[in-house]
């Protein structure tokens, strides 16, 4: 099945053009903020490393789900899903398929615009050393994990859930922390902040920029969670097909 | 005859004992999966909302046959087709392939399946060979360039093995279809309207393709379609739907000759206006 996305993605340089975009425009706009708090040398200074790291961060998550909803979709968009469905091919494997894919992805997309904070406005992502590979593994598997929910819902409700590929993550925004510590949220909400994992790894973040402290404690609990997760994701990606062959949905899905 | 001898004018395929054609609306006793019928529908329903789609249909394909499902719109043939698929769980009843529930256990069988129907398109950005690549790695067919290069000869594909399957003409998609419903040698065939959007003369290529697939193989073969001639000339049994019912099964020139009709056509608009 991966020789299927890898076929698709080199059939056309646009599709791989525009997975670069989207990240490189944010990085350019949050950059050019960045060098404007910098040189002002006001209190704000210091936020502006921060902030490039959260965007660039945030972009791994948004683009670790897109990759893998939007693939998925792909298979709809071109009416070929019941030929999947058809074939030996087990639900495992092709969201197995699908992870390997967005995995891909997120690396094209992302790997350039990193170079570009360095080139442009100086900013080494990299210097989170062994941090930044734990953000990024916890990241991505949150971003399979609610993947997985958008795609069984697809397969269940068909396209007219499809915008949930793109805003579902946005509603995560808020209580993820991603520009602002958790403290800053009311008590009662910072219970709910910390049940999503993208929080610990924003929370790491800051702790690495502005501590200089590495906190595995949080990366461990995030990875933790983040299993349990991806088996809620998996487990409801079942259940939804499974609804989806009583309903009837799977051989006349598509545009 | 009865139902069961097989129809003169389709080309013979691989012979059925007499002990493996139980009658028709019975369920077939269950020894081992070689010994059942390579379909059985058994009082199958499916109710959508308050609308029951298909309604206790039961047939029977014996290994090697081909039948065809006729009816007009809405008759409930692609919903009997999803279940004997496994694509959609019957409300009631069971669809049987070699032997496997569809409903339960389909991944036993799924290698030994395929089908082609016009809900369901290949991906239109890859080529032709890319697309019989994927789906003969999906089907785990040994010797996959051998396969690819012997149905390209086939179904007359050179020109078009590496071109987008989406800027092919509806005909040149059909031909691809067909040729990656082919893609492992199934012992299983089904078949949706596999020739609807071919010429006359394409749609005789592809039909002796077939039949020349069958009896190499021995493959059954369930198949829906509304050109009649091409009902004739391919199967061995009919089963003929109305608002989610059989209303009537048999051999076409039996079906002819009980409602006194000239050909399968008229058979068709007769049953289609009394149903």
């Amino acid at each position: 099945m991966t020789s299927r996305y890898y076929y698709l993605l080199r059939s056309s340089w646009l599709r791989l053009l525009e997975l670069i975009y989207w990240p490189a425009m944010q990085m350019l706009v949050w950059g050019f903020l960045y060098t404007y708090l910098y040189d002002s040398k006001s209190s704000m200074a210091s936020t502006g490393g921060m902030l490039l790291g959260a965007v660039l961060l945030w972009d791994v998550l948004f683009r670790g789900q897109l990759g893998f909803t939007f693939t998925f979709l792909e298979e709809i968009w071109s009416r070929n899903l019941a030929n999947l469905m058809m074939s030996p091919l087990q639900p495992a494997e092709l969201a197995a398929s699908l992870m390997g894919i967005s995995l891909i992805r997120l690396l094209i997309g992302t790997l350039p615009v990193t170079l570009l904070a360095f080139l442009l406005f100086g900013f080494n992502i990299y210097a989170l050393g062994f941090g930044l590979i734990a953000f990024f593994i916890n990241l991505v598997l949150t971003g399979w994990a609610i993947g997985l929910v958008v795609s069984g819902l697809i397969i269940r409700q068909g396209l007219g859930a499809e915008s949930l590929a793109y805003s579902i993550m946005i509603l995560l925004l808020p209580l993820c922390c991603v520009y602002y510590p958790v403290w800053v949220l009311p008590v009662w909400l910072q219970a709910a902040a910390w049940s999503l994992t993208p929080t610990y790894v924003f929370e790491g973040m800051r702790a690495i920029l502005l501590d200089g402290v590495f906190r595995a404690d949080l990366m461990v609990e995030c990875l933790a969670l983040n299993l349990v997760y991806l088996g809620i994701g998996f487990t409801t990606f079942m259940l939804l097909l499974r609804s989806a062959r009583h309903k009837g949905m799977l051989l006349t899905m598509g545009e | 005859m009865n139902h069961f001898e097989k129809n003169p004018a389709a080309e013979d395929a691989a012979p059925v004992p007499a002990n493996e054609l139980p009658a028709l609306i019975q369920p077939p006793v269950r020894h081992d999966i070689e010994a059942a019928p390579a379909i059985a529908v058994e009082d199958l329903c499916k109710k959508y909302g308050s609308h029951w789609a298909v309604d206790e249909v039961n047939f029977i394909v014996p290994k090697g046959w081909t039948v065809g499902l006729l009816g007009g719109n809405g008759a409930g043939k692609t919903t009997t087709i999803a279940m004997i698929m496994g694509l959609v769980v019957p409300t009631v009843g069971r669809a049987m392939v070699l032997g496997c529930d569809m409903a339960l256990e389909r991944h036993k069988v799924l290698n030994r399946m395929n089908f082609e129907s016009p809900y369901v398109a290949l991906p239109s950005r890859l080529t032709v060979r890319e697309n019989l690549t994927i789906f003969g790695r999906l089907y785990g067919v040994p010797n996959l360039k051998a396969r690819i290069e012997e149905l390209t000869d086939d179904f007359d594909l050179g020109d078009i093995l590496d071109r987008a399957t989406g800027r092919l003409s509806a005909g040149q998609k059909t031909r691809v279809s067909v040729a990656k419903a082919l893609i492992n040698d199934p012992d299983v065939l089904l078949l949706d309207e596999p020739t609807a959007s071919l010429d006359p003369d394409r749609a005789e290529w592809v039909r002796s393709r077939l039949r020349a697939f069958q009896k190499r193989r021995g493959a059954t073969i369930l198949l829906s379609s509304h050109n009649m001639m091409e009902v004739e000339q391919l199967c061995d049994l009919v089963v003929i739907m109305s608002r989610g019912q059989v209303i009537a099964l048999g051999r076409p020139d039996e079906l002819i000759k009980r409602f006194q009709c000239k050909d399968l056509d008229e058979v068709f608009i007769y049953l289609a206006r009394i149903a």
